[in-house]
């Protein structure tokens, strides 16, 4: 993956933007010894390293507005920061550009259970929000992976979604409203506590858009009262393909599942050998989650179970307390933590059609062998949100370059079989050159018309998403201010 | 101007100068004087229908009922509850997917399920260049690139025309049951939506009549799905309203249905003069806007979050609300210099004037429309 190089011009600033910083952030809140400034030379996509120009870590709006202002005015590229769990390196910097991290922002401002909203500074991270809420019988839905660790910055700049959204939808769908600040320092507000949009849908482009349009500083989100119950039932299957036609039974049903998890064997041998949550050993495993009170919930899982039964499932085990439970999910939740033991791997985020799920595997398993490299399958199958986990030897010369070609080979057969390059994760730099492959240049000139209008100077996180030479010719003038 | 398809569609509008006004089904208003109608009809037909992915893609004129049958024959629905402007506006026609679209019009169902721009799983559309454009796809999460999809949904067609649209749909329950509380006021009747809306019971409808089919306040509250739990829903949620007098419980199917169609629809007001206008605020803010409103007629939906105001053509409802979270869009009425949707604070203008130069450079679309 290549990056731009830096703009001498910015570097050789460096000295005179900290110095105007200081008029703007108290000291500790930048960071520019290049011993200290490595701690944000990289995201959870770590095969990528790059220290920042400097990184700053504002505590407010104001000072937030500040910083983008001073940036803007000396022409110096903004990478803005959750958490740095991006798994597309979302958050990566290049040395000629500041790290605007919201990690000191992370205030909850106002929680409102009749109106079902909470507003937080975004900083905060996603757990915390449910944990600010929970007590009161609340929560709040979207649920990735990382949910200890990422921020709502990050997974308003993704979108994030996570296991829960095949109900409860992802970022977008529980994001009422947010408080953004421009590359020239403007604050806007956009939505709020009320529901939709009373002109164009402003909010829906900024979720997702990648740090590419602003930094949200706060944000409006929308809670849920928490179910009466929730469990799953784990259902074993002797193909792939058996189980996908399962899950696309299962959902014309009528019933709507809370969750729909898919492991192949690959995944399921590495999961037992690290969190022995006793799953049977077959060529992939599903798990079903419902929810409701305790009557709701059999009825479900009994119709769910017969559905099942006409598909001979090899294995077939529903959880009966939350004990049981916990079991069912342990394996599902230690996949990624049980891979990482065994091999250095690279997640994947195609999303296809659920129709196209037993040749998209197929295909997968294909490759795997041409490429000499094991693939394990894990991924919420009710949305066709896929995970394939490339594995290979980090420390073997030439395995991340093969490994990242298997990668571009998988998600192009995503697109091509009616899906696309990232559900979850965002483009980063991670896909960011095979935009190509989803997009025609006018699709991808259009999305860049849009950055044109937020930040016509294209300062903020201008590496990322557009493939660079697509982008080459916007990112040019940025290099020429001052 | 009825283009046949996408291709013809494009070329009309590379080649022209002038101003078009969109149109659908024309089931929300008039063309403007002086102004060539773009009729969509000829871009119709549902393309792509996978009832176990719960995905539909249709051409943008594809009328409404078209794929409200389709769907209904495999037991789905669109779960946003698009409402029906047909008897409110006083207009024929058939509404069209695209309309739908590009009113992001939602129904009673929004505050559950989401609203219909949550729906969407991607567009095709012709930019004011004349260029084919398209962004999402058909699949349930899709976060690659930005999301136009959602940009162009809600938009009135200003920043280009819709020809293509992919939906996630949803299994239409088996069951659906309404608690009915009569008599209440305002602010008991959002209490007692709130406090339904609060509960685990996953309330589907929440909606006021302050003046319901037989003159009196009436309450809705609405549970849907399995027949059991429907039963067990209705019951726990009367348990839970037990401090308001007079709730029952409305099983009936058809009952039921023409209840929340006329919420849907802002029944009340059909036959009636004056200007009609939805007031999106906090559910909490809700009486009291009703109050300042003045109004007629009034509708309360989204647990108090949506009020449909009737009020006599030409009040300047934005004037007698003040300020509050949210906005104000009239939906019937208009010529008189009061816009009909919200103005923008001058940063968040900036923005929708930057995007409408990027998408329209030509100002060819729906004039007027957003102001």
């Amino acid at each position: 993956m290549e990056l731009p190089q830096p703009d001498p011009a910015v570097l050789a600033r460096k000295d005179a933007l900290i110095a105007r910083l200081r008029d703007i952030l108290p000291e500790d809140a930048i960071i520019h010894d290049p011993a200290e400034t490595r701690a944000y030379e990289c995201d959870a996509l770590t095969a990528y390293k790059c220290p920042p120009l400097c990184a700053v870590l504002p505590a407010s709006t104001e000072e937030v507005a500040g910083v983008l202002r001073a940036c803007h005015a000396m022409g110096v590229p903004v990478v803005p920061r959750g958490a740095g769990t991006s798994l597309a390196g979302g958050a990566l910097p290049t040395a000629d550009s500041v790290i605007l991290g919201v990690a000191r922002m992370t205030e909850v401002i106002e929680t409102d259970y009749d109106n079902r909203f909470i507003r937080v500074q975004t900083g905060r991270t996603n757990l915390s929000v449910t944990g600010a809420v929970e007590e009161e019988g609340f929560f709040y839905a979207p649920d990735p992976s990382s949910q200890l660790a990422c921020a709502i910055a990050g997974n308003i700049a993704m979108n994030s979604g996570g296991a829960h959204c095949l109900k409860y939808g992802v970022t977008t769908n529980n994001l009422m409203g947010v408080t953004m600040v421009q590359m020239d320092g403007t604050v806007v507000e956009i939505g709020g506590a009320h529901l939709d949009s009373g002109g164009l849908d402003l909010l829906g482009l900024i979720c997702g858009s990648e740090g590419q349009l602003g930094v949200v500083t706060e944000a409006t989100l929308r809670i849920l009262p928490k179910p009466e119950g929730a469990r799953p039932v784990l259902m074993g299957f002797d193909s792939s393909e058996v189980a996908g036609a399962c899950v696309s039974d299962i959902i014309k049903s009528g019933i709507l599942p809370v969750a729909i998890e898919f492991m192949d064997r690959p995944c399921i041998e590495a999961t037992e050998a690290f969190a022995k949550a006793g799953y049977p050993m077959c060529e992939a495993l599903l798990i079903v989650e419902v929810e409701g009170s305790e009557a709701e919930i059999d009825h479900q899982l009994g119709l769910i179970m017969d559905i099942a039964r006409r598909h001979n499932p090899v294995e077939l085990r529903e959880a009966r307390d939350a004990d049981e439970a916990g079991r069912i999910w342990l394996g599902r939740k230690s996949a990624f933590g049980a891979m990482g033991q065994i091999n250095d791997y690279m997640c994947l985020d195609g999303t296809i059609p659920v129709s196209s799920l037993p040749m998209v595997l197929r295909r997968i398993g294909e490759m795997s062998k041409e490429y000499g490299l094991g693939v394990a399958n894990v991924f919420h199958a009710g949305d066709g949100n896929m995970h394939p986990l490339i594995l290979y030897n980090a420390n073997e010369p030439g395995q991340l370059e093969l490994c990242e070609a298997l990668g571009a080979d998988i998600l192009k057969l995503c697109v091509e079989a009616g899906g696309c390059l990232t559900g979850e994760h965002g483009v980063g730099i991670e896909k960011r050159d095979l935009m190509s492959t989803q997009f025609d240049p006018a699709d991808l000139e259009i999305q860049m018309a849009v950055k044109d209008v937020f930040d016509p100077g294209w300062l903020l996180n201008p590496a990322k998403v557009f493939p660079l030479d697509v982008s080459e010719a916007r990112r040019r003038p940025a290099m020429a201010a001052e | 101007m009825q283009p046949k398809d996408e291709a013809e569609l494009a070329q009309i509008i590379a080649a022209r100068n002038a101003p078009v006004w969109i149109a659908g089904g024309g089931t929300c208003g008039s063309v403007p004087e002086g102004v060539e109608r773009l009729d969509t009809a000829g871009l119709s037909g549902i393309t792509l229908y996978e009832p176990g992915a719960l995905t539909l893609v249709a051409k943008a004129g594809t009328p409404l009922f078209e794929i409200e049958a389709a769907l209904d024959a495999e037991g789905q629905r669109l779960a946003f509850e698009p409402w029906d402007a047909r008897r409110l506006m006083g207009a024929g026609g058939a509404p069209t997917i695209g309309g739908v679209v590009a009113m992001n019009a939602s129904g009673p169902r929004r505050i559950a399920v989401g609203a219909m721009r949550d729906f969407m799983l991607g567009v095709r559309f012709v930019d004011g260049m004349g260029q084919v454009l398209k962004n999402g796809g058909r699949v349930m999460k899709n976060v690659t690139g930005y999301d136009l999809v959602k940009l162009m949904t809600g938009s009135r067609g200003a920043l280009g025309v819709l020809t293509e649209v992919s939906l996630k749909v949803l299994p239409r329950p088996e069951a659906a049951g309404t608690v009915l509380i009569d008599g209440l006021s305002d602010p008991d009747a959002v209490r007692a939506m709130s406090a339904a809306l609060t509960s685990p019971y996953e309330v589907t409808g929440a909606a006021h009549m302050p003046q319901g089919p037989g003159g009196t306040p009436l309450t809705l509250i609405r549970v849907e799905g399995f027949e059991t739990q429907v039963t067990y829903r209705t019951g726990a949620l009367q348990a839970l309203l037990a401090e308001f007098p007079h709730v029952r419980v409305e099983t009936d199917p058809d009952v039921t249905a023409a209840l929340w169609a006329g919420v849907r629809d802002a029944a009340p007001f059909h036959a009636r003069e004056g200007d009609v206008w939805r007031i999106s605020c906090k559910p909490s803010d809700g009486p009291d806007l009703g109050a300042r409103a003045q109004a007629q007629g009034l509708l309360y939906d989204w647990g108090g979050g949506l009020i449909w105001a009737l009020v006599p053509s030409g009040t300047d409802l934005r004037a007698r609300l003040g300020a509050y979270d949210g906005h104000a869009t009239r939906v019937r009425g208009g010529g008189d210099g009061i816009p009909n949707l919200q103005p923008e604070p001058p940063a968040l203008a900036a923005l929708t004037e930057g995007l409408r130069a990027k998408f329209d450079p030509k100002g060819l679309f729906n004039p007027g429309l957003m102001a």
